[in-house]
């Protein structure tokens, strides 16, 4: 019972920090909701038996990437978004990029709603092996990433690659270096 | 309620007596280290030889009249000291101090000394002392104030880059540990080789421990890195806006950090409670002795080098000490690969 409540706290406190993180005017807030979503997402994974992926996640999201997004938005000192500035035509008939912007969350929407109806047809990959004592233990964890899904996990390190040395070219000016 | 349970909350609360003692008793031994590298005495009216001066100075602190700048963010300039206060506490929880013990008899099965026992215990410490740089960050902008706004710039700057070295270098010891778990890497310290050199990790990883000191100076803000805080340039840095209780929970958090960071190297390099002529049930003392020592290195360095420039700061950082930690790393592991194969 009591992990119940924990479960339905934590899931609403994700929820409702998730929603803040859009609705709020100061760019600032914003970035502290999404920490608290964060933080809300790492206690229901130790509630799943997962304390390194709890970890991980504080380390890498609500350590390392959030400051970063912090710093950002500290030193471009963005102003609050001011409501008699706003163009109130809806974002699918205005021209351009807006307009593409919005057809892609139209986009991510149906794809969120199609993905959750899906939910019950899935094998869940690790459960489904069926050791609790996989996520629960590092050194399993470590072994089945560097085995069994070792093509995603290269993948991903080389799209990070990717958008790393993107950074670098688009931040170097003309003519430098 | 079994007496395990009390037994169990009575050292968590003796845990964090412990943690608000230290953090006044370091800024006496602060000023009283300071006054004799200087050539004076220190704080010396209040109490025999000023020891009841951080007493005073709390009592004072909190007396203060509470500012808050009219144009500072109401929630976040309230939040930012608490936050870095509550991280710092926090992150302790994770930190063994002592063997397992029964108290002489008095329980039926051991305790471990300490907070919690978590097997990923390391990076829970590491998660937790990288949130508090939200405290001191919130603090800076929160103020609105353009000093304020540097220190908590530099803060965030300045923390990402050593945290990176700070994490390598636990990655090594980990290696040699073969657990994420604090308890167990302190008990893979126990022993000797050749019988009298014991067994801790500072000897297999001394360039380690080494980076591990700087990167903690770093990470705690203290001269010759206290950058968020530079006087000469910055007033008082992220706290110059901020008075009375809200001023104060700031260098208690740091002292606190500071605490934490020596508790952990002192598990992590040095053995923990393990230790010649006393028996298990006193390693504490050992430990006590370990991180007194540390905490006393960090005074003697912060009143020994003045402070760097700030572009020396971050290239040291990611030029030198960032690619030692890495190198260090590979070289570890290579070399436990090969002595374990």
């Amino acid at each position: 019972m009591p992990e119940t409540l924990i479960f339905w706290g934590l899931s609403g406190l994700a929820i409702l920090a998730s929603a803040l993180v859009i609705g709020q005017r100061n760019p600032m807030y914003s970035v502290l909701m999404l920490i608290a979503s964060f933080g809300a997402l790492a206690g229901l994974y130790i509630q799943l038996d997962a304390p390194f992926v709890a970890v991980a996640q504080i380390i890498i999201y609500a350590g390392a990437i959030m400051v970063l997004f912090l710093f950002v938005v500290m030193l471009l000192n963005a102003p609050q978004e001011d409501a008699a500035e706003w163009d109130r035509t809806h974002p699918l008939r205005q021209t351009g990029i807006t307009r593409f912007g919005a057809l892609l969350a139209l986009l991510l929407v149906v794809q969120l709603t199609w993905a959750l109806l899906q939910v019950n047809n899935v094998d869940v990959p690790v459960g489904a092996q069926g050791d609790p004592e996989a996520l629960r233990s590092v050194r399993t964890l470590g072994r089945i990433l560097f085995t069994d899904y070792v093509f995603a996990f290269e993948a991903t390190s080389i799209l990070i690659l990717v958008a790393m040395v993107g950074a670098v070219v688009l931040a170097r000016r003309e003519g430098e270096g | 309620m079994d007496l395990r349970f009390i037994v169990q909350l009575a050292i968590i609360g003796f845990t964090f007596f412990m943690l608000i003692n230290a953090s006044a008793l370091l800024v006496l031994a602060e000023r009283k280290i300071m006054g004799f590298m200087q050539q004076r005495y220190g704080p010396y009216l209040v109490g025999p030889h000023g020891l009841l001066q951080p007493l005073a100075d709390i009592l004072k602190l909190l007396m203060k009249e509470e500012l808050r700048p009219k144009g500072a963010d109401r929630w976040l300039f309230t939040l930012a000291p608490i936050l870095s206060v509550t991280a710092a506490f926090a992150a302790f929880a994770a930190v063994p101090w002592g063997a397992e013990t029964t108290f002489f008899g008095l329980l039926d099965e051991p305790v471990s000394l300490g907070v919690a026992d978590i097997n990923v215990g390391v990076l829970v410490i590491f998660a937790i002392t990288s949130m508090g740089v939200y405290g001191i960050v919130l603090a800076g902008w929160s103020s609105n104030s353009k000093y304020s706004l540097m220190g908590g710039l530099r803060a965030s700057a300045q923390m990402i880059s050593y945290e990176l070295s700070y994490a390598t270098t636990l990655a090594a010891v980990i290696l040699l540990a073969g657990s994420l778990s604090l308890r167990e890497v302190v008990d893979s310290q126990a022993g000797t080789w050749f019988g009298f050199i014991p067994h801790w990790f500072v000897f297999l990883q001394p360039v380690g421990f080494i980076i591990y000191m700087i990167a903690g100076v770093a990470e705690t803000n203290r001269a010759p890195f206290d950058f968020p805080e530079a006087e000469q340039e910055l007033v008082a840095g992220y706290n110059t806006e901020y008075s009375s209780v809200r001023f104060a929970l700031f260098p208690q958090a740091e002292y606190i950090n500071m605490t934490t960071m020596s508790a952990v190297a002192t598990d992590l390099y040095l053995g923990g409670w393990h230790g010649p002529f006393l028996p298990p049930e006193y390693g504490w003392i050992w430990f006590l002795i370990k991180v007194g020592a540390i905490l006393f290195t960090y005074i003697w360095v912060r009143w020994t080098l003045p402070r760097y420039r700030y572009d020396q700061l971050m290239q040291f950082g990611w030029k030198w000490l960032f690619p030692a930690s890495v190198i260090n790393l590979v070289v570890t592991a290579a070399l436990v690969l090969f002595f374990h194969a």
